[in-house]
């Protein structure tokens, strides 16, 4: 014993040391990590983002300097807080709150303390900086916009959230990231590469030279410039008519599915979101629950489509053979069916055949046509289900796989939907019962976007590009599968024709026939769609939505539009002279139709207090003064 | 002259040192080096520099004391104990203060840390004690003359302060235990460190239920051999005293400092800026080394000197960031392989002076390199003692190459009896 305790003390030592060694050494790998935290700094060399132009070349987005107040917390030395908070204009707690959530971050790592300086603050601060250590300014480069519009089409730059950098190691706190618009969807693209630099530190944090001799260190790479399809005079234009309205506006170019323009209002200037501005002004358009600013209407916002769906019936009547061209349908101010029940209708001549059951948009006519179109199958849900095809080809009720940043899917009902809300087999429900869709109203849901392109492929006869907004990367036309491959709808081109002839005759001798443009031959469809709201939970009526969609020329579409205007009543008011009017802009570049801008932007015919009336708490009018119906 | 029979040197324990030493100086090399590369090895405005000195004398005393008659040691150790006394005690007239311990002669730029050699001249002191005829280390009067010999040095370095180098005298313990005390000495400090790092770690009270159950489990199971009762009651009496006052001192009569070295091993505190800042960057250091290390003169923990102090105590660090696992793995190998072989080499003296002199020699290695390493990879507190042979420090070296080689110069002359 006396001889081995020794040995046996001596050997326990070492193989605890070993198991030590190993664990420290090859076990636990966080070491490496907070090793490098320790010696080894990392600069980033941020690139330009790429610039964004419109179609026609015209620049809307390049960049400015922006200086970021950096700090690393453990660098930092006691300073002149009321001094500091002074300059940057910050209060003393918000600072304090900054600098703990900066160490929690990291004590080695630079985090941002005050982002994007102005050009004045920047050249106060950059006097005193010597005097507070541990902090340093980066410099950074911001968006700079050439145009006061386009802001949902564009989205904008802002910080990248922690989720983000956790998620993606590209990001580090301060970086900046596309939010929304194709800045985000095309961020990668945008953004370019950040060159990275690696500096061996000492436990003073000076500086001593390049990590390994610099063999890690990368060179940043520039973004590239992009061309998007939006033309930047009218979307302006666009975004002018839509003053003190709510609503969306898309217009696509039928034969390339590019999108024209995207309005949504109410919008706001991009350059609100730059810079120091731009959280508090997120942060009010944010809260603003009720006109939603930020809510990009045009592609998000699910409207009832209304009238212009009338036209979907009618190709699939034709496609199905449930009716000719040449058969009259009756209309005794409506439609009834079963059980005293009617779908009311509008004063015009009767009976009506195709083309002038789409020029008056009589409602009577296609209630009867839709009926034939489920009723041609045995049941109501193969009758459905085929309809649901059919309208499906045109790319509704799914989303439709462009690049834009955000979407919603619509909603065309199939047979499954109406078995589920009538409890079938328990109840039977028949043609009928879904009869609402014959007008565009009851189930079926559109965004302007889907009502667009559904417009521009009846202007196509038959097939559709993915509508779509990138048009060149670094100055190379695209070659996106998604954008370059046609999508041929269910319905014959042959069968276009008629419906084609009625929407021409809409503005012929129709319902939009005080809205026809000099010079350019244009096919529309009226849209008046009924809808609801629920206030404190209480579900009222408002006055119907102004919905059009148009294109031109007839013979040769350049232009195919939906618009949508929340409570502008009749499809002809808001909706029609708007669309009359974009379609002039585009194709003559001037307005010749001066009387219908000066009604949409007479400030009398401005529906804020149509938007008011919901929230006021008094008993109000809707369709006020004027007749109810579609048209 | 009679002709003597001579065994020769051991060449492995010299080839471990060797390999040691030269690890060693490039470790300290890799550790001192400024930022920009010096042009010489050898300038000797720096650390490595002056340390490729220190190594080059060193050889010159090896041979010295390989070549002085072995029985030289044994005769003149009283006078080498007794000359280390004085030179400890004159520290406190004449000694030079740096950082804070008056540990040094300082002779021009030359200086000399006396308790370095203090070590050496104790081993001898005590080997030569026990190991005369007349001395029975069974007796307890004769144990605590050898205890006035290991203590006197010690109690004369404490007040310099450096209880770090005061502490490396239980390594005396291992020698006396070889030659024959009692285990219960070894079983008592053991006791004691348990009820102090336990009453750390749960508080008194837990202690004083382990010691009750301990006591109660020993009443049930051994039933022949039991303990009388009244000295069973008097151990757990006495435990539970150590621990309370284990618990009253810690809190009322330790420094903020000391509590804090105790609570950064025992893992009760983290404070990564402050005291903790030694510990937790030189366990970042060996961490970053991964399984063969980022290299000579290629770590970056070393290059910033982020850890303090690297080239002399925490030296093992650079070990471990430069040359991984399997460098730091070979230092703790070489170490445990030389320990091993001085064992074998004292057990088979045939004179107990040289045997003692062995395994104090062990001992004192050991302790250094327990608690050096024990520092360095956090788990022993924070105890300011260098590496054998590793470290940088002239006293340090010759102290060491002193004490190793006379050990081998005796092995040499076993057999001249």
């Amino acid at each position: 014993m006396r001889r081995i305790l020794l040995y046996i003390i001596i050997l326990t030592t070492g193989f605890i040391f070993l198991g030590r060694l190993f664990y420290l050494q090859v076990v636990d790998d966080s070491f490496a990590v907070r090793s490098n935290d320790n010696a080894v700094k990392v600069v980033y060399d941020y690139p330009q983002r790429g610039y964004i132009y419109d179609r026609d070349g015209e620049l809307m987005v390049s960049n400015q300097p922006s200086y970021d107040v950096m700090v690393i917390p453990r660098n930092l030395k006691p300073f002149d807080t009321t001094e500091l908070c002074e300059i940057v204009s910050l209060e003393r707690k918000e600072l304090e709150r900054r600098l703990d959530k900066a160490k929690i971050y990291s004590p080695f790592l630079p985090s941002v303390i005050v982002p994007q300086l102005t050009k004045s603050e920047y050249a106060f601060l950059q006097e005193k900086m010597r005097n507070y250590e541990g902090f340093y300014i980066q410099k950074r480069s911001l968006r700079d916009y050439h145009v006061d519009h386009s802001a949902n089409v564009l989205g904008f730059i802002a910080e990248v959230s922690p989720a983000t950098i956790k998620n993606n190691p590209y990001y580090t706190s301060g970086d900046l990231i596309g939010r929304k618009g194709v800045e985000s969807v095309y961020e990668d693209t945008l953004r370019g590469i950040k060159g990275v630099k690696y500096i061996q530190k000492d436990k003073l944090n000076r500086d001593i030279g390049p990590y390994k001799d610099g063999i890690y260190d990368t060179l940043p790479e520039r973004g590239k410039d992009i061309t998007i399809s939006v033309d930047s005079d009218l979307q302006a234009y666009g975004e002018y008519l839509m003053t003190n309205k709510r609503g969306g506006i898309i217009a696509i170019e039928p034969s390339s599915g590019e999108i024209l323009s995207m309005v949504t209002a109410p919008t706001y200037d991009p350059a609100d979101l730059v810079g120091r501005k731009r959280s508090p002004n997120f942060s009010k358009m944010w809260l603003d629950s009720t006109a939603r600013p930020l809510y990009d209407r045009s592609i998000l916002a699910q409207y009832p489509p209304g009238s212009p769906f009338k036209t979907m019936n009618a190709l699939i009547a034709l496609q199905e053979g449930v009716v000719d061209t040449d058969d009259t349908f009756s209309c005794h101010h409506g439609y009834s069916y079963g059980r005293g029940r009617k779908m009311g209708c509008h004063a015009h001549a009767s009976p009506l055949a195709m083309t002038q059951g789409i020029a008056q948009s009589c409602n009577s006519y296609f209630a009867q046509v839709y009926r034939k179109i489920i009723e041609k199958y045995p049941t109501p849900q193969e009758g459905m289900d085929v309809w649901n095809k059919h309208v499906r080809s045109f790319g509704l009720g799914d989303y439709l796989g462009n690049d834009l940043s955000t979407g919603r899917p619509g909603k065309i009902p199939t047979s499954e939907y109406y078995n589920k809300i009538y409890d079938y087999p328990t109840y039977r429900w028949y043609a009928t019962a879904t009869l609402s869709n014959a007008i565009g109203q009851g189930e079926v849901l559109l965004t302007p976007i889907q009502l667009a392109n559904m417009t521009a492929t009846i202007a196509n006869r038959g097939w559709y590009y993915t509508p779509h907004m990138i048009k060149k990367i670094d100055g190379k036309p695209i070659k996106d599968e998604r954008f370059i491959k046609k999508h041929h709808t269910t319905i014959d081109p042959e069968n276009f024709d008629p419906v084609i002839e009625g929407m021409h005759q809409v503005y012929k001798n129709g319902t939009a026939s005080s809205l026809q443009v000099e010079g350019i031959e244009i096919a529309g469809k009226t849209g008046t769609a009924e809808n609801f709201v629920r206030v404190n939970g209480k579900r009222m009526q408002l006055t119907d939505h102004s919905i059009f969609v148009a294109f031109a020329p007839v013979d040769d579409p350049k232009i195919a539009i939906a618009v949508f205007v929340e409570n502008g009543y009749w499809g002809g008011r808001y909706g029609g002279k708007i669309a009359s009017l974009m379609i002039e802009k585009y194709l003559k570049g001037k307005i010749t139709r001066t009387d219908l801008e000066d009604f949409i932007m007479d400030p009398k015919n401005s529906l804020e207090d149509e938007y008011e009336k919901p929230y006021s708490g008094e008993p109000f009018l809707i369709n006020d003064g004027k007749k109810n119906g579609w048209l | 002259m009679m002709a003597r029979k001579t065994a020769g040197f051991d060449w492995l324990t010299i080839l471990i040192y060797f390999l040691l030493v030269c690890f060693g100086w490039a470790n300290i090399y890799s550790a001192s080096l400024g930022s920009d590369p010096s042009v010489s090895y050898f300038d000797l405005n720096e650390p490595y520099g002056k340390q490729a000195l220190w190594i080059a004398l060193s050889v010159f005393l090896i041979v010295i004391i390989l070549a002085i008659e072995a029985k030289f040691y044994q005769r003149f150790s009283s006078i080498i104990y007794i000359t280390a006394l004085i030179l400890l005690a004159g520290l406190f007239v004449f000694g030079k203060t740096i950082s804070g311990a008056t540990s040094w002669y300082a002779i021009g730029s030359f200086r000399l840390q006396p308790s370095e050699f203090a070590k050496i001249a104790t081993a001898l002191a005590l080997a030569k004690y026990v190991s005369d005829i007349q001395t029975n280390i069974k007796l307890f009067s004769h144990q605590f003359k050898a205890f006035i010999i290991i203590a006197l040095p010690a109690l004369l370095i404490v007040p310099q302060p450096d209880p770090g180098s005061a502490m490396v005298y239980a390594a005396f313990f291992f020698p006396l235990y070889r030659e024959g005390i009692s285990a219960l000495y070894l079983v008592l400090a053991l006791t004691g460190v348990m009820i102090f790092v336990g009453t750390l770690l749960l508080g008194p009270i837990w202690v004083t239920a382990a010691v009750i159950i301990l006591a109660a489990l020993s009443l049930l199971l051994k039933k022949k051999k039991r303990p009388g009762i009244p000295l069973l009651v008097f151990i757990v009496a006495t435990c539970i005293g150590l621990s309370f006052s284990v618990n009253y001192i810690f809190n009322n009569v330790f420094e903020q400092r000391h509590r804090d070295r105790f609570n950064i091993v025992l893992g009760k505190e983290v404070d990564s800026r402050g005291i903790g800042y030694n510990t937790n960057q030189s366990e970042i250091a060996i961490g970053s080394g991964g399984w063969t290390g980022k290299g000579w003169t290629e770590g970056t923990q070393t290059k910033g000197h982020f850890v303090p102090e690297q080239h002399t105590d925490y030296i093992f660090s650079t070990v471990g960031e430069e040359w991984g696992f399997v460098g730091s793995g070979l230092v703790v190998l070489l170490f445990i392989s030389l320990l091993l072989r001085l064992i074998f080499l004292a057990e088979r003296q045939k004179s107990q002076f040289n045997r003692i002199y062995g395994y104090s020699v062990v001992g004192i290695i050991f302790l250094h390199f327990m608690v050096n390493i024990g520092m360095v990879i956090g788990i022993f507190p924070t105890v300011g003692i260098p590496l054998p042979f590793f470290s940088y420090g002239g006293s340090g070296l010759w102290g060491f190459t002193i004490l190793l080689f006379i050990f081998i110069r005796l092995d040499s002359d076993r057999l001249s009896f």
